[in-house]
């Protein structure tokens, strides 16, 4: 399958200025941009970073750069919600996408481990939901809060969450100001300090999982997410990710969005 | 356009955590954890995250500063490096080689480590020796 990709990212060179992607060095895996005559068997897929972070600082610098990127089905997600955001020009971008393998998409806990613009690879079947959203389902309302607090209370306050996440990319942040999240803290005000980033990420949340990987407390963080996708996509008919023409629902004017008050709570 | 990462390792504390420094054309525009790093797997504290923050600090030394008279005065590193030598001396002839502690740094490589407190011992002969990772 990588052959494959490098077969196509050579052959697309010759149209783009570089193709985002992973490059494997003798020091480790990291964020690259691979240009015309540069040496493709260093291209790898494994382990994934958030590459549209890359794509969109580029297209910021480079008004006029076209490029191409090796995405999963994670990464064009980000590019979908990223796009209609302004963070990435789709008219200077070449998505070159492959599926992810099924033990990743099992890992991942993903529902769609594969990109819509699909050119290497097979769609492998959608992992499983994860075992922790039933539990958590199963918890009364105060051991919820409980459970939260048992987990936030191990949080160092490294912003690694927040730094990792491909959707994460206002230039000023609540989560640093100090009218919203009291300075100093150790773990950090609960439930505020969290709960400030999920209601962010409400419309945004592409679960790419970075968040979770990146997190030194191993606190899980996707299954807020994934509790929010779920409230998203009940509530406000909105699934991140899925659909590049479907306006972001806390975009818009609150009396043109299509919040369905029946279902609240149930 | 020329983007790179450039690993290396956290120069904060002792744990060592690896991470690469993004640039574009030169210039810093991000950290990334390295996901591969068999101390840090891919993650970092907020330390590690703002690695890089004081490369190009407006407050950052660029030169040895002397205080004389109550300033700090810019100096070379030769003029610097005689007045240490030269107190060193004076107060070790004065005081004894245990009135001089050496405090090393989490900063510094393991190699330069070992250095200052060689430089500690066979050249000064003091065991007063501490590290910053212990304050």
């Amino acid at each position: 399958m990588i052959e494959e990709l490098r077969r196509i990212v050579e052959e697309r060179l010759s149209a783009l200025d570089g193709v985002v992607a992973l490059r494997r060095t003798p020091e480790g895996v990291a964020p690259f941009v691979f240009r015309k005559g540069d040496d493709l068997s260093e291209l790898e897929i494994a382990p994934k970073y958030p590459l549209m972070t890359v794509v969109s600082r580029l297209h910021k610098a480079f008004p006029d750069i076209r490029l191409g990127v090796v995405a999963r089905g994670c990464d064009e997600r980000a590019y979908i919600e990223m796009a209609k955001r302004n963070q990435i020009d789709p008219a200077r971008l070449s998505i070159i996408g492959f599926a992810c393998t099924a033990e990743e998409a099992q890992e991942c806990y993903c529902a769609t481990p594969y990109p819509q613009q699909l050119l290497v690879g097979t769609p492998p079947p959608p992992g499983p939901v994860n075992p922790i959203v039933a539990e958590y389902d199963a918890l009364p309302l105060a051991e919820r809060r409980a459970f939260w607090k048992r987990h936030f209370s191990r949080c160092i306050k490294c912003y690694g969450c927040r730094n990792i996440c491909p959707e994460c990319f206002c230039e000023a942040c609540a989560m640093e100001d100090a009218a919203w999240v009291e300075p100093g803290l150790l773990a950090p005000p609960f439930p505020v300090f969290h709960l400030i980033r999920a209601m962010h990420m409400a419309s945004r949340c592409i679960a790419c999982r970075e968040c979770e990987h990146a997190c030194p407390a191993h606190i899980p963080l996707t299954v807020l997410y994934d509790l929010m996708r779920r409230d998203m996509e009940t509530l406000v008919g909105y699934l991140p990710g899925t659909d590049i023409s479907a306006p972001p629902p806390l975009s818009v004017k609150l009396d043109q969005a299509p919040l369905r008050m029946s279902g609240v709570g149930e | 356009m020329e983007y790179k990462n450039t690993l290396t390792t956290c120069i904060y504390c002792g744990c060592g955590c690896g991470l690469y420094v993004e640039t574009v054309d030169g210039a810093i525009t991000a950290v990334w954890p390295a996901k591969e790093h068999a101390i840090s797997q891919g993650k970092l504290c907020i330390k590690g995250w703002n690695a890089t923050s004081f490369v190009n600090h407006p407050d950052r030394l660029t030169t040895p500063l002397i205080r004389k008279g109550g300033a700090l005065v810019e100096a070379t590193w030769d003029e610097a490096l005689t007045l240490v030598a030269e107190r060193l001396m004076t107060i070790k002839a004065e005081s004894g080689p245990d009135s001089i502690a050496v405090l090393c740094s989490a900063k510094c490589t393991n190699e330069e480590n070992y250095l200052i407190q060689k430089f500690a011992r066979a050249v000064i002969g003091t065991n007063n020796i501490d590290h910053c990772a212990r304050l």
